[in-house]
């Protein structure tokens, strides 16, 4: 007998997934607090401060993952914009939410990274070309969504996606500033000088699987939410539009 | 009529009208000028001829940073009056013509007001270059450009939305920071000597580098934000 999917075995499937989804990266970051707080043996130099470094480099790493999503995203939305506006508004559903983690990763990146220095360089903040790329790419979120809040509501969405194209463009640099410009940021980890020992790699990698896929639950979450929003506004429009009709009748 | 036409059709136009107003050229003068007064009377400029040397690449391109966003404001204010703007988008010619002409009208007025405060700069600051002055003729226009494309672009974007003047400013400068650093390190190591010229040259490069991205990026974008409805 074939299965029926109707809208309401679809929201069961759909909600248990959710379910499961949440649990596994539950249990997946409790396994990484653990590993990186209390089984990974403490850094040579650097003692327990280097533990923060299971938490910065998740974050500071897929803070540079989301602009990626929302510059595809954008480019979805410019291209369907007068091809398949429906399918151009749930590109845009995807922008706004990636945009969103993407200050928000970046900020923690920022902010974990900040307080690892202090101790470890002396200062809390050195402006060498990665760190101050990465604070303009925060900058230039935190402007996409000033620019979404200020525009009104007929051309946001397309000035917002343009303005992410601009953004995009700065990522490649923020990475690639590491080898143009010589600087204080330690090198890459995970390849080139400073090679992580095997000792510590379950931290490293069970924190990054727990921080991408809670990063990857919230972006769906802020995408049902964008999607729920966008189908209130058109439900509202067609109501003012029935209530027009009803008028003039 | 060709592409190039247009453009110059564009530019004469934009030029004309400042030439007939001249709101744009004098408002930017007198703003960077009052820039340079404030921040010499903050940093005694005379007293420490190092220091001012040092700070004085910074100065001249925050001074001109700011007084570009006064110009650019206006100078898209002008199309909206009396919905010429609408009959720019109407207009067979194609939409980054109209850009490119007013980015390089913006680039004159810019580069006029460069011309009057760099003798300014030098006698106020007490300045001379100890590197390769002639340097300054690539880098300036070079960083202006940089400005002014940008500022062009965004002062589009932000024409329609609730604080127009507030938010040029908020997402031209951003975008901006990687020119500023290439401009104020390649004019403050002219004005000083101190950085060798490999690591000019390379800041020169990124400049360039820069003007060329963002000018591709600005020309190709430029008809979706015009008309975004």
């Amino acid at each position: 007998m074939a299965m029926q999917t109707t809208p309401s075995t679809r929201r069961n499937v759909l909600r248990a997934a959710i379910l499961f989804w949440t649990a596994a990266t539950l249990v997946v970051l409790v396994i990484g607090f653990r590993e990186a707080i209390f089984l990974v043996p403490a850094e040579a130099t650097m003692g327990n401060l280097q533990r923060i470094f299971y938490y910065h480099v998740n974050h500071a790493t897929l803070g540079l993952v989301f602009p990626y999503i929302n510059c595809f995203a954008s480019l979805a939305y410019l291209y369907w914009r007068r091809r398949d506006p429906l399918k151009a508004l749930a590109a845009d559903a995807w922008a706004v939410a990636s945009a969103e983690l993407s200050v928000l990763y970046v900020s923690i990146g920022l902010v974990t990274g900040i307080l690892w220095a202090r101790p470890a360089w002396g200062v809390w903040w050195a402006w060498d070309a990665r760190l101050t790329t990465y604070l303009l790419l925060w900058l230039l979120y935190v402007a996409y969504m000033i620019t979404r809040q200020f525009s009104s509501t007929g051309q946001g969405h397309t000035l917002a996606a343009v303005l992410s194209i601009f953004a995009a463009i700065d990522v490649p640099i923020t990475f690639m500033s590491i080898s143009w410009w010589r600087t204080q940021h330690p090198a890459p980890v995970l390849r080139g000088d400073g090679k992580l020992d095997q000792v510590f790699w379950p931290a490293v990698l069970w924190n990054f699987a727990g921080w991408a896929m809670w990063g990857a639950l919230v972006l769906v979450f802020r995408y049902a939410l964008e999607r729920r929003r966008q189908r209130a506004d058109q439900q509202a429009a067609l109501e003012a539009i029935e209530a027009s009709l009803e008028l003039t009748r | 009529m060709n592409y190039l036409a247009h453009v110059l059709n564009h530019l004469r136009k934009d030029l004309r009208l400042e030439w007939r107003s001249r709101d744009a050229v004098n408002g930017m003068l007198f703003f960077s000028l009052l820039v340079v007064v404030v921040f010499s009377l903050a940093f005694d400029p005379t007293g420490n001829p190092t220091t001012t040397r040092q700070i004085s690449g910074g100065i001249l391109w925050i001074a001109l940073l700011f007084a570009s966003v006064t110009a650019l404001n206006q100078s898209w204010t002008r199309e909206v009056r009396n919905s010429v703007l609408d009959a720019q988008r109407m207009a067979p010619s194609p939409p980054s013509a109209l850009f490119l002409g007013k980015a390089i009208a913006n680039l004159c007025f810019v580069s006029l007001v460069e011309l009057v405060l760099a003798p300014l700069f030098v006698v106020f600051y007490n300045l001379h270059a100890l590197g390769n002055g002639w340097l300054l003729l690539l880098v300036m226009p070079l960083g202006t450009w940089a400005l002014v494309v940008n500022g062009t672009f965004f002062a589009a974007l932000s024409l329609r939305s609730k604080n127009r003047e507030l938010l040029l400013p908020l997402l031209l400068f951003p975008i901006s920071v990687p020119a500023l650093l290439a401009m104020v390190n390649a004019t403050t190591g002219i004005l000083t000597a101190e950085i060798d010229s490999i690591q000019l040259s390379l800041w020169i490069k990124l400049l360039g580098g820069y003007d060329v991205l963002f000018t591709t990026v600005c020309l190709l974008l430029f008809g979706t934000v015009l008309n975004a409805e």
